[in-house]
């Protein structure tokens, strides 16, 4: 299948990054030795060699290649060291590690060794427990710490910062929300701070798997098992790209916007050569400008909708560079052998029906879809959380208080896990929950005052921004006064108790 | 449908409508020295240019008003070009009798040198001819780059291209 590397994709000259790649790392790829860098997840380096095809469909054998790359759709699955679905987006590469593409349904190894890990570990001195490393849960985490109570981050990926590590762009809003500076800035100021602390425990590579009665919380990483039993929990689980239904949209070549977004600025590859960027909202104008600042052509942005979907200032600095904003128009089907060579691009009418005879041919390597995101809400889910489906903010969120307090007591909720809108409100939102457990624990005036303040201007003044209003208006849908909770609760008794 | 602004369907604003917007500086102060244009139009909750300006020229009500620049504070010293996170700001001079000066953000390699004639862009990405490069400076990997241009592009070119 693969002799030697076709090419390297790797980005060595960037604008606005520099890519500080560790040392070369060797590894196996269907039995043939391949080079990496430290740093790089095994998808990312299989990429940045040519490599498009990570495993083949159970059914029909298609070829599957990378999706999202931030560990949530399992389209990049491979046999690492004989395990079946590994996950190799958010997998570190290492010397010696044999990896293999995936052919069809995956057998169990029967080598119980294979998975063998240490005992579980049992914390239960722990006052808060935050699920996920990205701007809402760094925030949250970095304010409790700072009130000294005692703390544990658990991060999916090897790395802290969420998404804001592959976002190039200078943020809006004011100086005091980190504002003008770039998210990977923002990632690296947050992850600082968080890392200074003596009582905060990161685990990270660790996935939070359930929460049980009592309020145990299990979380499992490759080696090891925990049991914990934390007081309180704030839940930032963050968000996963959505998929658009057409004739070919399992080729490799078909990336969530952000995936393409994390391969580029995260690790210095490039996605293609040659993109289509489906959805004119804000990911869609901003990975379009990013795409060009790493010297990808992009043919075009679609949008089904007469207007662009993101705030016209994004939209502009694609336009002055002559990316084309393809309005009324949608994606008819993608064609290409184990990788995209092309789309039929369709313009439809204004009840978004393609209009007959108005199809044209692209020619392109990579399809981007960027036409919106779902909150990952599988905990609250789990746990028993009441929950409501909130179009506006892309699908099911828990019911909250106004602090961010979900049905299950002591258990919060921030960031795009509790409805999608963007990192600045993510970080208000984290802190705003993690402020509020100080002050029910600790009864400090000052994070009152602090906590109020905040919520006062997320409402009042940030989310007023007439751009912001489908978002606000979602939130306003789950969000319930403490009265009401306590009435909700009584008719539908959570299943979990943190306090018992 | 129809309220939405034509620029929201394009991606583009036209000179008209920023003046409508009460965005562009009278013909006199723009024949007085240069002087900053935010083509900002949408009130996007962000305030870095008030707090960029070095002169306070830069206003807002609240966080989501579109800013209100005083262009007789105004020195157009490009700070703000610098640090908005829109890229929406630039700086027009068009106080010399022949030519006239747009300084713009830039954030492509490679980056310009003082003296490099660079490709002229519009708004809608159209190619408007040759300029010659006066000034680069950069602040966090923004480039804000002054160009000369011909006097009738002054309110037209808002973006360079620099060929390998």
């Amino acid at each position: 299948m693969l002799s030697k590397p076709i090419s390297d994709r790797r980005i060595w000259e960037h604008p606005i990054l520099t890519f500080k790649r560790g040392r070369k790392v060797k590894f196996y790829f269907n039995g043939i030795e391949v080079e990496a860098y430290e740093g790089e997840s095994i998808a990312a380096a299989l990429y940045a060699l040519g490599i498009n095809v990570f495993s083949r469909s159970i059914k029909l054998g298609r070829p599957r290649g990378a999706f999202c790359m931030i560990g949530k759709c399992s389209s990049c699955f491979m046999k690492v060291n004989g395990i079946p679905n590994v996950r190799t987006c958010i997998e570190p590469v290492k010397d010696g590690l044999r990896v293999e593409v995936q052919d069809g349904l995956a057998e169990i190894p029967s080598d119980r060794e294979l998975f063998a890990t240490e005992d579980e570990e049992i914390i239960d001195d722990v006052d808060v427990l935050i699920i996920g490393g990205g701007p809402a849960g760094l925030a949250a985490a970095i304010t409790v710490a700072k009130y000294g109570l005692n703390t544990v981050l658990v991060n999916e990926h090897f790395k802290l910062g969420g998404q804001l590590v592959k976002q190039t762009h200078k943020f809006f809003g004011s100086k005091e929300l980190f504002g003008g500076l770039r998210g990977f800035q923002v990632a690296e100021e947050l992850s600082r701070k968080l890392v200074s602390f003596s009582n905060v425990k990161i685990l990270l590579q660790t996935v939070a798997y359930g929460i049980f009665r009592y309020g145990w919380v299990g979380l499992a990483n490759k080696n090891k098992l925990y049991r914990v039993k934390p007081r309180y929990i704030v839940i930032a689980t963050g968000a996963s790209e959505r998929y658009l239904a057409f004739p070919g949209n399992d080729l490799p070549g078909v990336m969530g916007a952000g995936g393409a977004q994390t391969l580029m600025n995260e690790y210095g590859i490039l996605p293609g050569e040659k993109a289509l960027v489906v959805g004119s909202g804000n990911v869609g104008v901003i990975v379009s400008y990013q795409l060009l600042q790493a010297g990808v052509k992009v043919e075009a942005i679609l949008e089904i909708l007469p207007h662009i979907g993101g705030w016209f200032v994004h939209a502009a600095k694609v336009r002055r560079y002559g990316i084309p904003i393809l309005t009324s128009h949608t994606l008819k089907a993608v064609w290409g052998h184990d990788r995209v060579e092309g789309a039929t691009i369709v313009k439809v009418d204004e009840k978004f029906k393609p209009i007959p005879g108005s199809e044209r041919d692209v020619e392109c390597d990579s399809v981007l879809l960027a036409i919106g995101l779902t909150p990952d809400t599988r905990l609250f889910a789990q746990a028993g959380a009441i929950m409501k489906w909130v179009p506006e903010l892309g699908g099911l969120v828990p019911i909250r208080t106004p602090y961010l307090e979900t049905s299950i007591e002591k258990v919060y909720v921030a960031g795009d896990s509790s409805g999608i809108e963007e990192a600045t409100t993510a970080i208000i939102e984290g802190e705003i929950a993690g402020l509020d457990i100080v002050v029910r624990e600790l009864n400090n005036v000052e994070a009152r005052e602090r906590r109020d303040k905040l919520y006062e201007f997320l409402w009042n003044e940030y989310r007023q921004s007439p751009l912001l209003q489908r978002s606000r208006m979602g939130k306003l849908k789950v969000t319930v006064s403490y009265e009401e909770m306590i009435k909700l609760r009584k008719k539908f008794p959570s299943p979990i108790s943190l306090s018992s | 449908m129809s309220d939405i602004p034509n620029f929201r369907r394009s991606g583009i604003i036209t000179v008209d409508e920023l003046k409508k917007l009460g965005l562009v500086p009278p013909e006199e102060r723009l024949a007085k020295g240069p002087v900053a244009i935010a083509e900002c139009p949408e009130e996007i909750p962000c305030n870095i240019c008030v707090d960029a300006c070095p002169l306070k020229a830069i206003h807002m009500n609240s966080i989501n008003d579109i800013p209100r620049i005083d262009w007789g504070k105004c020195i157009g010293c490009g700070i703000c070009v610098s640090k908005c996170p829109g890229l929406a700001i630039f700086v027009v001079d068009m106080s010399k009798p022949n030519k006239a000066y747009v300084t713009l953000p830039h954030e492509f390699l490679p980056v310009p040198r003082v003296g490099d004639e660079v490709m002229l862009l519009s708004r809608s990405g159209e190619d408007l001819g040759r300029g010659k490069v006066v000034r680069v400076w950069e602040h966090n990997r923004t480039w804000v780059v002054t160009v000369e241009v011909p006097k009738n592009l002054a309110m037209e070119v808002r973006a360079i291209w620099v060929r390998r």
